[in-house]
C-alpha cells in the first residue's frame, strides 16, 4: 500500500485531499512535522493557505525536506505548495523554500479577473511528463489562485494554460511535481494525475 | 482556450436530505444529497451548491455528516451555504470538506465576518450571495445614498435592494454598493439571486447581472429565474457573468447539465465538455 503524507500548514480543507487519495486504496497521514521521513513514499505540499503563514509553518524542517528531495522521494506541490517550491512570492515577504530557482508573481490584473477561479484547459508542451501520463491536450482542470510561478529553468515546465497570458501550470524536475490547479477538484482527469503521481510513488519504493 | 463558463446545480437541504419546492408551496422529500452530488458530478456540473435550510438544533452536526460524505465521493468542487453566522461555522463546513462557504445575511449584518473569514482560509473559499429586489418606492437618493435608478421608457423607475433573512427583509442597502463593498472586505465571489426573476422561470435579471458585473473584477454567478437552456445562453451572450446557476431545471430532469452544456457549446459558448 502506497504511504502519503500531507503537510498541514494548519490552514483549510486538507479533507477533499485526502479523501481523493484514499479512493485510491492510499493510506494517508496528515502531518505537521517532517522529521520522521521513512514512514511516507511520497509527500504533498496541499494547495490551501496563504504563501507566509505556510512557509511559517515549515520554517523548522527546512533541512529536512531538503534531505527528503535529496533522497528523491517525490513530492506534488499543489497550487500554493508548488509556489512554496521557488525562492519568493509577492504574495508575502518569506523566504521560499528555495528547491527551484524562480518566483511567484501575481496574475495580470487588469486583463483578468482574480482570483483565476474555475476550469481551463491545459496545454502539454512535454510529451514525456510522467505526471501528466495518458492526460491528452486541452484537458480541463480546476483552477483558485491568484499568483503564478515564473521559473527560472523553463525547461521545467511541461504544461501551461491561458488566462491573461501564457502561465506554467504543471512543473516536472527530477521526483518534484506540482500543479497550479488542484487535482483533488479536478474531475477524472485530476484523478489520473493524482493516480499518475501515487505510482511514481510506488515505483521509487 | 481561456476559462470556461460553470454551470452549477444549487440543491436544498433540510435536515441532511435534498428537498425540492413544489410551486413554492411546499417541500417534498427528495432525497440524499450523496446521491444527486454523484449524479450532478458524472452529468458534468462544474460545481455544486448546497443551502442547508434545516432549522432544527442538530443543524451544525447535521449538515457536518452532509459535508463529509460529498466530499468523499466527487472530485468537483462544491459550496456550502445556509446559516453560517460566524468564523466556526465556516470552520466547521470547511475542514469538512467543502470548497467555499456562502453567507449572505451574517454578511450584511456583520460585514467585518467577510474579511475574518477571508484572512483565515482565503479569498478562494468566501462567497458572498447577495439577494437582490427591484424596490419601487421613492427614496431620496441623497439621503438614502442611492446611486442609480432604472426603468424604461415611461415604466416606474425602481432601484436594486440588498434583502436578507431569505428575502424576506428589506434593509435600504444598494445591491451596486453592496457589491464593491463586499469585494473591498474580501469575497471571492459573488452569488447573485435576482428575488424578482426567482420561480418565474422566465429567464436571469440581465440588467441586474451586467450591473454588477460592471462594478467587480470578482467573478459573479448569475441565480434567479432558469426556467430553460435558452436563458444560460442569455445570460453568458448578454452579460459578462462567469457562471450559472439553476436548480429546477435540473432536479425535474427537464435538462441533463450535459445536454445544456452541448447546447451552449453549440451557441459558441466556452464550457467543459
Amino acid at each position: 500500500m502506497t504511504k502519503i503524507a500531507i503537510f498541514d500548514y494548519g490552514a483549510g480543507n486538507l479533507y477533499s485531499l485526502k479523501c481523493a487519495l484514499e479512493r485510491n486504496g492510499t493510506k494517508v497521514s496528515i502531518i505537521k512535522t517532517l522529521e520522521k521521513t521513512k514512514k511516507f513514499d511520497g509527500l504533498i505540499l496541499p494547495g490551501v493557505g496563504n504563501f507566509d503563514p505556510a512557509i511559517r509553518s515549515m520554517e523548522p524542517f527546512r533541512k529536512n525536506f531538503s534531505s527528503i528531495i535529496e533522497k528523491k522521494i517525490p513530492v506534488l506541490g499543489i497550487c500554493l505548495g508548488m509556489e512554496m517550491l521557488f525562492n519568493s512570492s509577492e504574495e508575502g515577504k518569506l523566504e521560499g523554500l528555495k528547491i527551484l530557482d524562480g518566483v511567484v508573481s501575481m496574475l495580470p490584473k487588469r486583463k483578468v479577473k482574480i482570483p483565476h477561479m474555475g476550469w481551463n484547459n491545459l496545454d502539454i508542451i512535454k510529451k514525456d511528463s510522467k505526471i501528466l501520463k495518458g492526460i491528452r491536450n486541452e484537458s480541463w482542470v480546476y483552477f483558485v489562485h491568484s499568483y503564478h510561478i515564473i521559473p527560472v529553468n523553463r525547461e521545467i515546465i511541461v504544461a501551461k494554460s491561458k488566462y491573461g497570458k501564457d502561465i506554467p501550470v504543471v512543473i516536472e524536475k527530477d521526483n518534484i511535481f506540482g500543479t497550479q490547479f488542484h487535482p483533488e477538484k479536478s474531475g477524472t482527469h485530476g484523478e489520473k494525475i493524482i493516480k499518475n503521481f501515487l505510482n511514481i510513488c510506488d515505483d521509487q519504493k | 482556450m481561456t476559462l470556461s463558463k460553470r454551470i452549477i446545480p444549487c440543491l436544498d437541504v433540510d435536515n441532511g436530505r435534498v428537498v425540492k419546492g413544489i410551486n413554492f408551496k411546499g417541500v417534498k422529500d427528495a432525497g440524499d444529497p450523496v446521491e444527486f452530488a454523484k449524479k450532478y458530478t458524472i452529468q458534468g456540473a462544474d460545481e455544486l451548491v448546497f443551502l442547508d435550510i434545516t432549522a432544527s438544533q442538530q443543524r451544525r452536526e447535521i449538515i457536518k455528516n452532509v459535508v463529509r460524505n460529498v466530499a468523499k465521493v466527487i472530485n468537483i468542487p462544491f459550496t456550502v451555504g445556509g446559516g453560517i453566522k460566524k468564523l466556526e461555522d465556516a470552520r466547521d463546513i470547511l475542514l469538512n470538506g467543502a470548497d467555499k462557504v456562502s453567507i449572505n445575511t451574517s454578511a450584511v449584518q456583520n460585514p467585518e465576518l467577510i474579511t475574518e473569514l477571508m484572512s483565515i482560509f482565503g479569498r478562494q473559499c468566501i462567497v458572498v450571495a447577495i439577494d437582490v429586489k427591484k424596490n419601487y418606492e421613492y427614496f431620496d437618493t441623497k439621503k438614502k445614498n442611492i446611486l442609480r435608478e432604472y426603468g424604461d421608457n415611461n415604466a416606474k423607475k425602481y432601484w436594486f435592494e440588498v434583502r436578507i433573512f431569505g428575502g424576506k427583509e428589506g434593509t435600504g442597502i444598494d445591491a451596486i454598493e453592496w457589491a464593491k463593498k463586499v469585494e473591498q472586505l474580501g469575497a471571492g465571489e459573488i452569488l447573485l439571486t435576482s428575488i424578482d426573476a426567482d420561480g418565474t422561470e422566465e429567464g436571469y435579471d440581465l440588467r441586474l447581472n451586467n450591473i454588477i458585473c460592471k462594478v467587480v473584477s470578482i467573478p459573479v454567478i448569475a441565480s434567479g429565474g432558469c426556467g430553460k437552456a435558452m436563458h444560460m445562453l442569455e445570460v453568458f451572450k448578454k452579460t459578462n457573468v462567469d457562471a450559472a446557476l439553476a436548480a429546477s431545471i435540473f432536479h425535474y430532469e427537464k435538462y441533463t447539465i450535459n445536454k445544456v452544456k452541448k447546447y451552449l457549446r453549440k451557441n459558441n459558448i466556452h464550457v467543459r465538455i
